[in-house]
């Protein structure tokens, strides 16, 4: 998995936890959080997004609430990554903690709506198949990277209490 | 060099001599706190498959404030599996319908100066007005801190903002932070503790400090502190616990100083749908409401309800417009029923919900419908938050609100008050 492809969903700056994951469902379990995924942007987005989509944001990408429905929304929708110019921090660390790849680029505002991405999530370098260009995300430290291969902090604890 | 309270705090916690702001340590946390909707529920399965116990019972808190009460049985399941939870596992601190999960740790002496305090809910910072360090955590993270009593955090440079003079009538904490929100805007204080200080906050008491720390993430901030001065340590006082309250030192480092002027200040609204959107509220009178509401964590303590009694005192809600009011916790609600306050704003029609989250993260009682207007006292105005993604949410002070609830258009509360 340290290789992703797939095609881009496109936001702004700010997109906020509420509307990725609107609290009237904040009672519904994750998956079920899922068919609403981005419903306060838009409530046809989450029917057009489909499994191994990648999202790309701007700036302060996942503001707000510590709300984990919201990076978990957009995991169980199917997602295979983030992208964005920089993340709130509470979203960041849920997103890595669930397994959900997060990478923060500056670049990110040339890449557009529909554009087919390719991702190594070890150096983080980024391509856009469909431009042509090369983009370089800030590289996670490897214990996230870690973390986020063995598919977030719950395997990982589980890891841990073996070793015991 | 010095250090900044919260270096002196994450030293202490990390069992080092010194942190620098970018390095990552591994921190013991003293107190954990979790609500209902992210707490027990999200964790429990969890904690079951890994055949975990808690690291420590007494340094755990529970509150349930946002699905209280329930209002349908999927929210009634939430409140059980947190009762069983708290049973299972041997946790005193438990709180439901006591309040909301960042006020009632502060009453009940749970957020000790000194101390380092995460939390599952965005708006921990809050406790950063009783000079302790705290951090919001979403469930997972949280699950990790149940278990080990442990997390990793990185240090964060830290923006002081010094707030000088004298407040003018009609102005509060509330328009204080607008005003920052103004200048920093939502991402401006990212990965960065915000601390406040200077005369005006000094002056303030508790009630008002909590708005400032409360804000602090709506501007993306790790947390937001205040050294603890007399105030804090007179009220920790009755609390009769023990705790170690730590300063920054005169020559800390700060990555950036932000002086305000309180003089220069003037009732402030954040409009629809950000919080940094701050214009005057003199300058938005056009603008007609159909809900007020005065409550949550920001704008539903004593100090709030107090305030708005004393611009509803021999007045009327206007037609048309509903006031919901939502004490903070039930000590606040015992006090404002004990002194006559509770009683000025039902004599001017205001509507009494439950001490809980209420229509702050509309989740609860008094949501908003499509085309629906309403002010708030509370911290968030994102698209959709109390209700319909069609309505809109505007943020004030409990005078404002109060104000606005009065002439059914947004107002500025000076105009209510007789100098
Ligand atoms: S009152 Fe609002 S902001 Fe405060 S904890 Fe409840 S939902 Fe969150």
């Amino acid at each position: 998995m340290e290789t992703i492809r797939g095609r881009v969903w496109k936001f702004g700056d700010d997109v906020n936890t509420d509307v990725i994951a609107p609290g009237k469902y904040l009672k519904l379990p994750n998956d079920e959080m899922a068919k609403h995924v981005f419903e306060g942007i838009d409530p046809e987005l989450p029917e057009k997004i489909k499994p191994g989509d990648i999202v790309v944001g701007g700036a302060n990408f996942g503001s707000g609430s510590s709300r984990e429905s919201a990076p978990a929304a957009i995991k169980y929708a199917g997602v295979s990554a983030v992208v964005a110019v920089f993340f709130a921090r509470i979203f960041f660390r849920n997103a890595i903690n669930l397994g959900l790849p997060v990478l923060e680029c500056p670049e990110s505002d040339k890449i557009q709506q529909g554009d087919e991405l390719e991702i190594d999530l070890v150096n983080g370098t980024i391509r856009n198949l469909t431009r042509g260009e090369v983009y370089q995300a800030s590289r996670l430290p490897e214990h996230i990277q870690e973390l986020i291969k063995v598919g977030g902090l719950v395997p990982h604890l589980e890891q841990e209490l073996e070793d015991r | 060099m010095g250090l900044t309270i919260t270096e002196k705090i994450m030293a202490r916690a990390s069992g080092r001599e010194t942190v620098r702001p970018g390095e990552l340590v591994w921190v013991n946390v003293d107190m954990a706190m979790m609500q209902d909707s992210g707490g027990p529920r999200r964790i429990a399965n969890h904690l079951e498959h890994l055949n975990a116990s808690v690291w420590n019972p007494d340094n755990i808190t529970i509150v349930s404030d946002h699905f209280v009460p329930p209002s349908n049985e999927t929210e009634a399941r939430i409140q059980a599996i947190t009762r069983a939870w708290v049973k299972k596992y041997g946790i005193k601190k438990f709180h439901e319908f006591e309040g909301i999960c960042h006020i009632v740790p502060i009453e009940k002496g749970y957020v000790r100066p000194g101390i380092l305090m995460v939390g599952g809910d965005s708006h921990s910072c809050t406790g950063g007005a009783m000079g302790a360090m705290v951090v919001a955590l979403g469930s997972t993270d949280m699950l990790g801190v149940v278990v080990t009593g442990k997390t990793w955090l990185r240090v964060p440079e830290t923006i002081k903002i010094v707030w000088e003079g004298k407040l003018p009538p009609g102005t509060y904490a509330k328009d204080m932070v607008l005003a920052n929100l103004k200048q920093l805007g939502t991402a401006g204080a990212t990965y960065k503790v915000l601390e406040f200080t200077g005369d005006t906050v000094r002056n303030l008491p508790l009630d008002e400090r909590i708005i400032l720390t409360n804000m602090s993430i709506e501007m993306g901030a790790k947390t937001g502190i205040i050294e603890p001065d007399e105030t804090v340590l007179k009220y920790m006082e009755e609390k009769k616990v023990e705790f170690n309250p730590v300063y920054s030192d005169p020559d800390a480092e700060y990555s950036r100083i932000l002086v305000c002027e309180a003089e220069e200040l003037e009732p402030l609204v954040a409009c629809p749908h950000s919080p940094d959107n701050v214009a005057a509220a003199a300058s938005l009178s056009g603008v007609s409401v159909d809900q007020a509401y005065i409550g949550g964590c920001t704008g539903g303590k004593y100090h709030d309800l107090a305030t708005a009694a004393g611009i509803l005192k021999g007045q009327k809600v206007a037609a048309g417009t509903r006031l919901l009011v939502a004490p903070a916790s039930q000590k606040v609600l015992q006090r404002a029923l004990a002194d006559g306050v509770l009683e000025t704003l039902l004599n001017a029609g205001a509507t009494l919900l439950p001490p809980a989250c209420g229509p702050c993260g509309g989740l609860s009682m008094g949501v908003l419908s499509d085309g629906e207007r309403c002010i708030s006292s509370t911290n968030r105005n994102f698209r959709g938050r109390m209700g319909s993604s069609d309505s809109e949410v505007y943020l004030g002070s409990a005078a404002t609100v109060a104000a606005s609830s009065v002439t059914g258009r947004i107002t500025d509360p000076r105009e209510f008050i007789r100098s």
